[in-house]
């Protein structure tokens, strides 16, 4: 890829890692590059392999091969340089629930070989940052989700690391308290983080400036959210029907339909031609005694792109088998 | 370096303090375990209830029935007068033994002619039955010498007549033979084997179990770090339990402590050295507290049974006791029991030392080579 991003150096550079749990191939030749006040999302289904990706960069997790290189310190062979450039937040909530804020903070400081006078200051500027002053003295376990997290976040920037890898950060989290933390994720971006955030949120994802697409272990597909959407071959209109359900079964009896999707109230189809549909459409479904309220087509989401990819995948992987 | 050990052991003993419900268990439990060993659990038999049939009622069956009441061993609290009577005493529990006097019993003495008594124990407890039956046997032959001397004497008209030979028995360290003695020294052992391996164990497992572990790894901590710092409150805890041990030994009930109070607490830091390497090595093993747990208690039965905290290792059949020399309670309870009750110094036990020395290096080693592999 010809990009003026190559003439700085990357903050994270991970090559075909490969990591097996059994014979199960959790990841497979998964490769990527992030660059300073850039986020990466990892986005796909559950067990595709996300939480396997950022523990193996984080280092919490070895690879069985492939090679992970942390603003220019090798992993396997720095491993303690090279962890000292990142803050993890892993999926879980991890950190000590009998501790108060105050003393997570403090711990984390000093056992990341902070001056404790470094270490104060840089406290009191995450807990005003992730706007936790004046809960300093509260259990840790006694926080909110969402203080948690933004607890995990400051203590997993404690010692001002260059890299900052999130696991699924918003889990369990109230949409308000995902909102906040985003706005926290994009302030931090903005003074040169690199940021690499897995998440099953494609509003989230839209939010990154790259998003790899993983599934069963490898990397699908990546790129701008744009370049992803431009992918898209095929167009996608929206229709709204009573009732829906026996709505989407008729349309996917039509040739030209290749999917039907229900979001809320409507269905998206993925279909190869627009107008070829929209005149098919209206009297089959009348025929079928369903009553139409609205058809028009739609741009696509990253949404529709990873649906289809799923579904092109399975057919294909479907084809290769026996 | 130096700080992030402190953090951690610092973070370890506020964690400690944050669960005071554990904290009073550790330090209530020893005293509960002391007052159960020290009351209940004694290998003492005295007191032995016995019922008397006495078909004679004679002086000389009295005189008898004195011998047994003054040796203390038994309680001669129920007069039966048939043998129906006797069967229910003992079948109900009411009596442990029994003692029956034939009728002709002072006629048969009088005559110089030998007279039979019958003695009968209850054998279900084999402990209360097998001191019962010494008890019984030893008092009976006494008396008897006593008469037959008295006879002699009576017929050779000269002084009293010497046995030709006598045993002057003399118990050494425990002339009262105090079980509790024997029993609250080892306790020591004990209570540091099962709370060390319990308490490390589920603290580290915990670490994982919570995700903090993964915190930790991503940290510049050195894998000896994590665990020095995890082992070291513990150590900690484990030396004020042994004073707290000793304390209550001796005020509660008056064990004498003859050795070294500096030695004891030395060759128990080498005990807590094994024992902290047993929990982190169950820690590598577990994934789960409960496992945790369940797997030091696993092995804290063994122990129990084969250190000769409650039975005697030579009793044991061979195969057992050879299984013996792999449980390192066995070398801390002659330690301890040396020091307390014997006054004895290293050069006593120094075979036990290089043992626990070793087995000591053998487990930290062991649990080092799979928490490395772990933390990878």
């Amino acid at each position: 890829m010809m990009n003026n991003l190559n003439a700085v150096s990357p903050r994270i550079r991970a090559a075909d890692l490969r990591k097996a749990y059994g014979t199960l191939q959790a990841l497979d030749a998964l490769s990527l590059t992030v660059y300073e006040g850039e986020a990466y999302g990892l986005v796909g289904p559950d067990g595709a392999g996300k939480s396997t990706a950022l523990r193996l960069l984080a280092g919490v997790l070895a690879p069985d091969g492939g090679e992970i290189s942390l603003m220019g310190h090798d992993l396997r062979q720095n491993p303690v340089q090279a962890r000292a450039q990142l803050g993890y937040l892993s999926q879980q909530f991890s950190l000590y629930g009998d501790l108060t804020v105050a003393e997570n903070l403090q711990f984390f400081g000093e056992v990341r070989d902070m001056s404790p006078q470094r270490r104060a200051e840089r406290a009191d500027q995450l807990l005003n940052f992730v706007g936790l002053t004046g809960v300093e003295d509260r259990l840790a376990g006694r926080l909110s989700g969402g203080m948690k997290q933004k607890l995990s976040l400051a203590c997993a920037l404690i010692h001002e690391p260059p890299i900052l890898l999130l696991d699924e950060p918003t889990g369990g989290v109230d949409p308000v308290a995902r909102q906040d933390f985003w706005q926290l994720i994009i302030r931090l971006l903005s003074e040169g983080l690199a940021v690499v955030v897995s998440t099953p949120y494609m509003d989230e994802a839209v939010r990154c400036q790259r998003v790899g697409f993983l599934y069963q272990g490898r990397l699908l597909t990546e790129g701008t959210p744009q370049q992803l959407i431009a992918q898209f071959n095929g167009s996608v209109l929206e229709l709204t029907a009573t009732p829906l359900k026996r709505a989407r079964q008729v349309v996917m009896t039509l040739p030209g339909v290749v999917d039907a999707l229900t979001f809320g109230e409507s269905l998206h189809l993925f279909v190869h031609d627009v107008e070829e549909t929209m005149k098919q459409l209206p009297p089959v479904l009348a025929e079928a005694g369903i009553v139409l309220s609205s058809l028009r087509p739609i741009p696509p989401t990253l949404e529709d792109l990873f649906i289809s990819l799923l579904d092109r995948h399975n057919v294909m992987s479907s084809e290769v088998r026996p | 370096m130096k700080h992030r050990l402190w953090s951690l052991i610092r973070k370890e003993f506020i964690q400690i303090v944050r669960d005071p419900r554990t904290l009073a268990l550790t330090f209530v439990m020893p005293i509960m375990q002391l007052l159960l060993l020290g009351f209940a659990a004694t290998n003492d038999v005295k007191n032995v209830s016995l019922a008397v049939w006495d078909q004679d009622q004679s002086v000389a069956s009295r005189e008898l029935l004195d011998a047994y009441r003054n040796a203390n061993y038994f309680r001669l609290d129920q007069y039966v007068d048939s043998e129906a009577t006797l069967q229910q005493a003992i079948d109900s529990g009411a009596a442990r033994a029994a003692i029956i006097i034939p009728p002709d019993y002072g006629t048969s003495l009088a005559r110089n002619q030998s007279a039979q008594v019958a003695f009968i124990i209850d054998g279900s407890d084999p402990t209360v039955a097998g001191t019962a039956l010494s008890a019984a046997t030893l008092i009976g032959q006494a008396y008897g010498t006593t008469l037959r001397s008295q006879r002699l004497t009576a017929a050779s008209a000269v002084n009293p007549l010497q046995p030709p030979v006598e045993v002057r028995t003399q118990v050494w360290y425990n002339p009262n033979l105090e079980s509790a003695y024997y029993m609250i020294p080892a306790l020591i052992g004990l209570i540091i084997q099962m709370l060390t391996t319990i308490l490390t164990a589920t603290s580290l497992v915990r670490e994982r179990e919570r995700g903090t572990m993964e915190q930790l790894i991503v940290t510049p901590i050195r894998p000896w770090e994590l665990v020095v710092g995890k082992l070291a409150p513990y150590v900690v805890i484990s030396f004020l339990l042994t004073v707290e041990v000793l304390v209550a030994g001796v005020s509660i009930f008056g064990v004498p402590i003859v050795g070294s109070v500096p030695l004891l607490l030395l060759l128990v830091g080498l005990f807590l050295i094994s024992t902290l390497g047993i929990g982190l090595f169950i820690s590598t093993i577990a994934n789960t507290q409960q496992e945790a747990m369940l797997s030091a208690f696993f092995l804290m039965l063994p122990s129990i049974f084969l250190s000769g905290f409650f039975f005697p290792i030579a009793a044991m059949p061979t195969a057992l006791q050879w299984i013996s020399y792999l449980v390192p309670l066995r070398y801390f309870l002659i330690i301890v029991r040396g020091i307390v009750l014997k006054g004895v110094g290293i050069h006593a036990l120094w075979s036990e030392v290089l043992a626990l020395t070793l087995f000591a290096i053998v487990i930290m080693g062991f649990a080092a080579l799979r928490l490395r592999k772990r933390l990878d």
